[in-house]
């Protein structure tokens, strides 16, 4: 039983994570129609500034309590810098090719800031174990988990629930969802759907970057951590159903606990797993699981 | 063999991975999991030295194509029902299922992989030391052979349909022709083309490991396609050979900027050669 408990309990606190990435994408790409494999890079670029940040606020004297402070400006900086630069700096330009032509976009970005990324904060890994290590260890039937790891499902059930709030309940969100509905039409109604635009892709490059700050203090932070990340943030989406937010969620859920169950009792599974997952559903239900029908155009 | 030869060899490899995607992409499909057979065709062959003991080359080259077709065969039956990014993404995570058992089986090597060597080449004994030259001529030969058959399908009255599907698969299926079978087709042919690149490129680095079913590899390929565009059959070739040089140089002289040079060389082809290196070779000859 406890062990059950234990392996839940590791299955909901990675499908959180997993959920802080795959709403970004899935916001995006809803809107948008725009499947970014620079997310990846937009979350390695997170946990640097996270790490940096963090660092130098340690490093200064500060209370380390601050640092949770420091993450939380590294989101910001990611959302606000990184947003507007590559959607007006670059996918501005792109609209309305193929949406296959845009995944190859994103992925020359993806390719491009990996380098960037190298460039600026080196080869060597950069620690910020503050975060974590504070908050202490609490207890599930004798085994110890830190605490920290509740902070991450608090921030990623209440990401989910704000943006779903601000999606469904707001003047904003409605014509967020008029825009996805029908571009062509919206605009012809007078939604800026420009902005719209700009506003979407920063607040997914900001979920990004708040998946990555979170994770910084968790493990080294080196080059090539966004390269993993970004597959399987994919197969989050893609099994939710691409721009469904409660898709993100339950799919994020389903990958999470089939991979925790999955390094409990069959551990060289752990990656096999989750594609598996994927491939599974997609076989049962092409477009995901919460996936609108799409009229045929001729 | 020379440092050129095995820029070569690589090149050739490649190009018929890329061969493939090429005929993908006149279907209107692009898979960003061709990793999957590439990375089959290396093990399969492989695995046919070390496992089974049998070191004779020009099995192992057999052995690529045809495990990565007959995988090919049975995926092929769901994903010919798939499209554009949903098309991309199951393909992706077709080769991330191999890269994940191949990572997690301590038999095979696990992230390390393993060596391999060919003693033979249809039964006649290789000169040692010798081998590497041996295969590069072959897939000089094989490669011709590929890409002249690959043109005459293309050309052919099965083929132009590929091209039919990508404009309007609609228009197609009330012409009376099956889309699915074409497709089908199309992608086993890929699948199989990229097995026989991964045999090659097996035998031309003389080890295997996962990165070759890596996404990143798949990506790679598709860069790679991009790059040369789709409008002629020798684009792959002469557009992985520039690829593998440049990265010969860049890894010299400035490995920290490989990357960042493929990311803006693919913009600058999305945005200003759309149709890939292959618009410039046909203008000079126009």
């Amino acid at each position: 039983m406890n062990t059950f408990l234990a392996v839940v309990f590791d299955g909901v606190v990675y499908s959180s994570w997993l959920f802080l990435m795959a709403a970004g994408l899935t916001l995006i790409y809803g809107v948008m129609r725009i499947l970014n494999i620079a997310h990846g890079s937009l979350y390695a670029l997170g946990a640097y500034v996270a790490a940096t940040l963090g660092g130098a606020w340690i490093a200064a004297g500060h209370a380390p309590a601050g640092s949770f402070a420091m993450l939380a400006l590294a989101t910001l900086l990611v959302g606000v810098v990184m947003g507007p630069l590559i959607e007006r700096g670059l996918l501005k330009w792109m609209y309305g090719k193929d949406e296959i032509v845009l995944l190859l976009i994103t992925y020359a970005v993806f390719l491009i800031l990996e380098d960037a990324i190298k460039l600026v904060w080196g080869v060597e890994s950069k620690m910020l174990s503050e975060p974590y290590a504070l908050p202490g260890n609490f207890q599930i039937g004798g085994l110890a988990y830190p605490v920290y790891n509740l902070v991450l499902i608090a921030v990623a059930a209440l990401t989910g629930l704000a943006l779903s709030w601000a999606l469904y309940y707001t003047r904003r969100g409605k014509l967020l969802l008029a825009v996805i509905h029908d571009r062509e039409m919206s605009a012809a109604m007078g939604i800026n759907v420009d902005r719209v635009f700009l506003v979407t892709f920063s607040l997914g490059a900001m979920l990004a970057g708040l998946g990555g700050a979170l994770t910084a203090p968790m493990i080294a932070v080196s080059p090539g951590i966004g390269v993993e990340v970004i597959v399987l943030s994919f197969a989050v989406v893609v099994i939710g159903g691409l721009g469904s937010l409660g898709g993100a969620a339950l799919g994020a859920l389903m990958v999470g606990i089939a991979r925790s169950v999955a390094v409990r009792y069959w551990p060289e599974g752990e990656l096999f797993i989750i594609y598996f997952v994927m491939a599974l559903v997609l076989v049962a239900r092409p477009r995901g699981l919460f996936s609108a029908p799409e009229a045929r155009k001729l | 063999m020379s440092a050129l030869e095995f820029i070569l060899a690589l090149a050739l490899a490649k190009g018929l991975v890329v061969l493939g995607l090429l005929l993908l992409m006149r279907t209107g499909l692009v898979s960003f999991g061709q990793g999957l057979y590439f990375g089959l065709g290396a093990y399969s062959a492989a695995l046919l030295a070390h496992r089974a003991g049998i070191g004779d080359g020009a099995l192992m080259i057999l052995a690529g194509p045809a495990c990565a077709a007959a995988v090919a065969a049975v995926l092929g039956l769901l994903l010919a029902r798939y499209r554009e990014i949903f098309f991309a993404m199951l393909s992706l995570a077709f080769s991330m299922i191999l890269y994940g058992m191949l990572v997690k089986s301590a038999a095979l090597g696990s992230t390390d992989g393993f060596n391999l060597h060919a003693k033979t080449f249809a039964g006649i004994a290789l000169p040692a030391g010798g081998e590497r030259r041996v295969f590069f001529a072959v897939s000089v030969v094989i490669v011709a052979i590929v890409t002249w058959a690959l043109h005459r399908y293309l050309a052919s009255h099965w083929g132009r349909r590929s091209a039919a599907i990508r404009d309007n698969e609609l228009r197609v299926e009330y012409l009376g022709a099956s889309v699915y079978r074409v497709v089908y087709v199309n992608y086993v042919i890929a699948a199989a083309l990229a097995g026989l690149g991964g045999a090659f490129a097996a035998l031309a680095v003389g080890h295997v490991d996962p990165e070759t079913t890596y996404w990143t590899t798949s990506g790679e390929f598709v860069f790679i396609a991009i790059l040369g565009g789709t409008g002629n059959v020798l684009a792959p070739f002469l557009s992985a050979a520039l690829f593998e040089a440049l990265r010969t140089v860049a890894n010299q002289y400035a490995p920290n900027v490989w990357q960042m040079t493929l990311g803006v060389a693919m913009l600058a082809i999305i945005m200003f050669l759309p149709g890939g290196l292959w618009t410039l070779v046909r203008r000079k000859a126009a």
